[in-house]
């Protein structure tokens, strides 16, 4: 169906001039958007670009400084979200906003209900809930308990929540990043029912693959400012990426050919059970040489985060792990931090903000975390040498490039980049034998991005060590040595990055093993 | 960047809290037909006026002081121990059974006895809460309630069937012997021909306090465990990371708060009552929290804050002698400070973000 | 120990369960929607004296209990303030609400009466006296049911049939209505209740003020018809029993009243009894008075059932993405 043909009248949602401002941040900047009725409209750009930001003042979550919202060519003012809700706007967050021990039911009457007494809602919605079953191909268990349920049906409860309320036009924020491939075909052709249904959605995502299979407009944002419209059919991902980061990316690290070398890691049938019970990683064999870069792709979720929180020593496991051909303890006294540390192994953990920092220590307390145990930063055997470890985080911000290079500045102070750079320069610094590494670049401006990414293969080319995880496909191609991917737990395959495509390892990230493919 | 600049943080807004609880508490004294400024004027001629008010001050804050530290080492690493009161009650168990069951030849040697035998029981009852909060997830602030109930009651049953010397009716226990009894100011003072009232209380645990002061600064900003204790504090995950253990330093940070919160025993049990009695603590180890909050968690803001409480208690103390005040104001003035110095501490800064941010704006 | 002595502990099992199962509610509300309340105990002692004043200054006990709810609600509204408002840590204004009640009530006692911080005693109409149900002197005489109807079930105050029916109101308003559905989903996930476009906030002080309804009942209870006026701290800690009941009964109504009753029996034991002889050993009255913090410590640790509370109780709700 042409989404021209069904753009008729005013357009769905208009925005004019919005902007906002947090604190000194300037998160929107004079944004001006049109979405015609009925079409799917993408809006794409790097994570802190604003998207979310934006789309958290159409749903009544912020209130902008400046602007006007037009719905339905009206101008409307959208304070909170039961306005929004009112205009026919429904959103799905990335993170759903569903009360986890409360039913499907439940959780889709929560604040629709008629009247006062429950049983009434109740027998009305499950009625409902067939007809728009029937309607759109959302099927889901209304007496299933959410925390019972996967990703991909609590995502349906949220379309359903919104479609429940009578919602005309979907926010979708980021729906993939937490869904298999094939569940998120699943989802697309969902969205392209409903559009067809004459419903209008809009995708905000940082995945130029899901812009070109599903929408039929994309706007773009960088920093806070919309920098360009186009009809999805007449621009290709190039020029999409070029407008989202400003300039001709990198794709492709510089690097030589890695020379490995003897294994330093080495495990054996690793297995991880959650807090809740469930078993995270399900029985692992990998092995990294000396001189290279082992990439663990995959998408969030599966299991990389536990994988590397074991080999880190923030969680137990089981199964055998091997280091330099010794035994890690995997259970038992020896399995947290500071005894891999001593080992060996340096950790450049997936969250930097929650793991890496402490956000309220200072730079020079920072440069300390985890190997606050050290020699060099001790005075005697009761006191911590702190001028020391000043003197080192300067040298260490000067190497590495921290700007600003102030030891005294708190960490939730730097920019996302140079956070991350402090935590760089602090496990690099270390020359471990391994260097574990979760999303990088996760958060991080270009710039950072590259001299992160130098810093990786030059300690490669010193002959260390490296797993990575990524769930960033092109930084997995343009790091890794060697590609693995991780589905459910378990690895599905290993492939070689120039013997592979993003497709077979697409793939592979679905669970679709490479012999049946 | 920083909203506002960090003095601002650790002086302006106390400051403020303090203002808002003193104009409160002015109005509380209006309404019953006093009059505030001559009210403070009693109270500052009966707390530090003479150094028998100087003496109660002192006395009271040294109380204060070692509660309140106690109740700031939690804090830092995130745990709000409201056992205080029941870590002192079973602090003066200790100091009790120290100072009678054994014949001490000096009491410089029973105090140090005192000290251990104190620090050991608040910890003790520390330790039971903590375990639980480390190994079972059971919230430290419901179970430290609770153990101050069962503190209560144990002590209770220790003093009447124990403790309790034959024929007494008086739920307490003998007195101690002569030798272990301390050196008030007065007499440490005279020496250097100060002198000081002879009938106050304050003694030589005022410089322990002090000391633990001085210790406890050491320890959380010069030391690794300070270092753990507080990285612990500000991310959990982030201890794991750095292989911090959550166990060990929920253990150590709630065994090192029991031990501070029972060495207050020294003072007003071995210093003052020199005798263990029914609620000798006298809700002192509450008080560390409003201190605590006061103080910004830091040693030297304890310190400060709990002499500002000791002043408060003697002055109250006057009040309640010359006027129809009664002892109460002084617990609606704690309640006043720990509403708007913990509870409502947004309330005052938000607004002060606001105006620095605009300063900030306006400069550049 | 004889029928009747069984008969007389269980009809003042009852009457000590009653504050506390009305305070115990009372948190029930407060805590379902996210908000942890420790000051139960500061909002009853409150309650405690205005109503007691009041209908010792009016000689109505039912402008006494008014009033006694009407302070007990400026005090929900002072944690509603600190706690929903203004983000700050709910369990220090809790603590901060117990000490300014009981600092408050004395001032203003002293202020009033001069009578060392208590108020007159209360007669007559000052107080809810005890409502003899149908038929209860007619049944007397028959045995075993007649004691039972006339001491038990017979003979207690208004409020404390009022504290047995909110047990059943309240497990209907949770579970069978809207305003319930909403008040257990705000305290389980409350973001879903705002992008449902439903006020957390408005939803948090409407349980913050049930509280404070309840808390206030409770504390008329006490001083009103448990005993004839108000004397300094007489809450005596029933506000934290309540706290503990809660818990014990993991924030569910009718496991509420269980544990009301049973820390009301522990009550009633070592209230007639100084100890209790078990032949091999005596239990001191320490011992029951300790006991109701124990069996929580028990619980709270998970050895028998773990006690989960509302997964955001105690934290405040800031809007994110």
């Amino acid at each position: 169906m042409g989404s021209a043909g069904m753009a008729s009248a005013a357009p769905a949602i208009e925005l004019k001039g919005i902007s906002k401002a947090f604190g000194p941040v300037q998160a929107n900047k004079d944004i001006s958007i049109s979405v015609p009725r009925g079409t799917i409209h993408g809006i794409i750009g790097e994570n802190g670009a604003g998207k979310s930001t934006l789309m958290s003042i159409l749903y009544g979550f912020y209130k902008a400084d400046a602007g006007e919202i037009f719905i339905g060519g009206k101008k409307t003012d959208i304070p909170d979200s039961q306005a929004a809700i009112a205009a026919g706007i429904g959103m799905v967050f990335q993170h759903f906003k569903l009360v986890e021990n409360f039913t499907v039911l439940e959780n889709i009457i929560l604040g629709a209900e008629d009247g006062g007494l429950l049983a009434p809602s109740l027998s009305k919605a499950r009625k409902e809930l067939i007809a728009l079953e029937k309607e759109y191909g959302l099927q889901v268990d209304p007496d299933a308990v959410i925390e019972d349920l996967g990703v991909g049906k609590q995502q349906r409860v949220e379309i359903l929540k919104a479609l429940y309320r009578r919602a005309d036009i979907l926010i979708l924020d980021e729906p993939t990043g937490v869904l298999t491939p094939a569940e998120a075909d699943q989802l697309f052709r969902i969205l392209g029912r409903l559009r067809d249904e004459g419903k209008t959605t809009i995708l905000i995502t940082h995945k130029l693959r899901e812009i070109m299979e599903i929408t039929d407009n994309v706007s773009v944002m960088r920093r806070g400012e919309m920098v360009g419209h186009v009809k999805t059919s007449e621009t290709g991902p190039e020029q999409l990426a070029e407008l989202m980061v400003g300039r001709k990316v990198l794709l492709r690290v510089d690097k030589a050919p890695a020379k490995p070398g003897a294994p330093v890691l080495e495990v054996e049938n690793l297995r991880v059970v959650d807090e809740a019970g469930v078993e995270r990683v399900k029985g692992i064999d990998l092995t990294v040489r000396a001189g290279e870069i082992l990439g663990i792709a995959g998408v969030a979720g599966n299991g990389q985060s536990e994988l590397l929180e074991v080999l880190g020593g923030m969680r137990d496991g089981t199964g055998s792990v091997q280091l330099n051909g010794q035994a890690l303890d995997l259970s038992g006294r020896y399995s947290d931090g500071q005894s891999r540390r001593a080992r060996g192994i340096a950790h450049v953990p997936e969250d930097r903000q929650r793991e890496g920092l402490i956000m309220d220590y200072h730079a020079w307390e920072n440069v300390a975390f985890g190997y606050h145990h050290d020699p060099k930063y001790q005075r005697n055997a009761l006191f911590m040498d702190n001028a020391a470890l000043r003197a080192d985080t300067e040298a260490k911000m000067k190497t590495f490039d921290v700007r600003p290079p102030d030891p005294w500045l708190k960490a939730k102070n730097f920019s996302g980049g140079n956070q991350q750079k402090i935590v760089v320069a602090r496990e690099i610094e270390r020359n471990p034998d391994l260097l574990l590494v979760g999303q990088p670049t996760r958060g991080v401006d270009i710039g950072a991005i590259e001299f992160i990414h130098q810093q990786i293969v030059a300690l490669r080319d010193q002959g260390k060590a490296i797993l990575l995880v990524s769930v960033e496909l092109e930084e997995i191609f343009g790091l890794a040595d060697r590609i693995a991917v991780m589905f459910d737990g378990r690895i599905m395959g290993e492939r070689m990055p120039d013997q592979t495509n993003e497709k077979e390892l697409g793939l592979l990230m679905a669970g679709v093993s490479g012999e049946a493919a | 960047m920083e909203k506002m600049p960090h003095w601002a943080d650790v002086i302006l807004i106390p400051l403020i809290s303090l203002i808002l609880a003193a104009i409160l508490s002015a109005l509380v004294i209006l309404a019953i037909g006093e009059d505030p400024v001559a009210a403070v004027k009693l109270m500052v001629q009966g707390a530090l006026g003479s150094t028998y008010g100087w003496g109660y001050t002192l006395y009271y804050a040294t109380n204060f002081m070692f509660t309140g530290l106690a109740v700031a080492v939690a804090f830092h690493a995130r745990m709000f121990n409201i056992g205080g009161e029941g870590q002192a009650m079973l602090g003066g168990l200790g100091v009790a059974l120290v100072c009678l069951l054994i014949p001490w030849p000096h009491w410089s040697l029973a105090l140090i006895a005192a000290i251990l035998a104190s620090m050991a029981f608040g910890a003790l009852w520390a330790a039971i809460p903590a375990y639980l909060q480390a190994k079972r997830g059971s919230h430290i602030v419901i179970t430290t309630i609770m153990f101050n109930f069962i503190a209560a009651a144990v002590l209770n049953y220790v003093l009447v069937n124990l403790l309790r010397p034959e024929g007494s009716m008086d739920p307490a226990t003998a007195r101690f012997p002569e030798t272990v009894h301390l050196p008030t100011l007065h007499e440490m003072l005279a020496p250097i021909g100060i002198n000081f009232s002879r009938a106050a209380p304050a003694n030589i645990s005022l410089l322990v306090a002090v000391a633990a002061c001085v210790i406890v600064w050491l320890l959380i900003w010069r030391t690794r465990l300070g270092y753990e204790i507080r990285a612990y504090g500000h991310s959990e995950t982030g201890a794991l990371y750095a292989g911090i253990s959550p166990v060990k330093i929920t253990m150590i940070a709630m065994l090192i708060s029991g031990a501070l919160a029972g060495l207050m025993a020294i003072n007003n049990v071995m210093g003052e009552a020199e005798r263990l009695v029914m609620n000798a603590t006298e809700g002192a180890g509450f008080i560390g929290i409003a201190v605590a909050l006061m103080g910004r968690s830091h040693p030297f803001g304890v310190f400060l804050a709990a002499i500002l409480f000791g002043f408060l208690y003697q002055g109250g103390a006057e009040l309640a002698l010359w006027t129809s005040i009664p002892r109460e104001l002084i617990v609606v003035i704690q309640a006043l400070v720990i509403l708007f110095t913990g509870a409502l501490d947004n309330m005052v800064r938000m607004p002060l973000e606001k105006l620095f941010l605009r300063m900030n704006r306006g400069k550049s | 120990m004889d029928f009747l002595t069984i008969i007389q502990i269980l009809d003042s099992t009852i009457r000590l369960a009653t504050p506390l199962l009305l305070a115990c509610l009372a948190g029930l509300y407060s805590e379902r929607a996210g908000i942890f309340d420790i000051g139960l105990e500061g909002k009853m002692l409150m309650a405690a004296f205005f109503s007691a004043a009041v209908a010792a200054v009016t000689g109505s006990v039912w402008l006494g209990l008014l009033a006694g709810i009407a302070s007990s609600m400026v005090l929900s509204g002072l944690h509603g303030l600190a706690s929903i408002t203004f983000r700050g840590n709910q369990l220090i204004s809790g603590v901060a609400i117990n000490f300014l009640a009981a600092g408050m009530t004395v001032l203003i006692a002293q202020d009033w009466f001069k009578q060392g911080g208590r108020t007159p005693s209360l007669f007559d109409q000052g107080r809810f006296n005890p409502i003899t149900l149908p038929f209860a002197e007619t049944l007397e005489p028959v045995p075993f049911i007649g004691p039972i109807y006339a001491e038990l079930i017979s003979g207690h105050s208004i409020l404390v049939y009022l504290a047995l029916l909110a047990v059943p109101g309240t497990w209907w308003l949770l579970y069978r209505t809207r305003f319930g559905l909403r008040l257990r989903a705000v305290g389980e996930n409350p973001a879903a209740v705002d992008t449902a476009g439903v006020s957390v906030v408005g939803l948090r002080y409407a349980a913050v003020a049930i509280c404070g309804v309840l808390c206030g009942i409770a504390g008329a209870y006490l001083a009103t018809a448990l005993q004839a006026g108000f004397v300094k701290d007489m809450t005596a800690g029933r506000g934290f029993i309540a706290l503990a009941a809660l818990i014990f009964a993991k924030w569910r109504p009718w496991h509420a009243l269980y544990a009301c009753l049973l820390f009301g029996f522990l009550q009633a034991i070592a209230l007639r009894y100084q100890n209790i002889d078990l032949g091999a050993f005596v239990v001191p009255v320490q011992a029951m008075d300790a006991l109701p913090y124990v069996l929580t410590v028990v619980i709270l640790a998970g050895f028998v059932g773990k006690a989960i509370p509302p997964r955001a109780g105690g934290e405040p709700y800031v809007k994110e993405r």
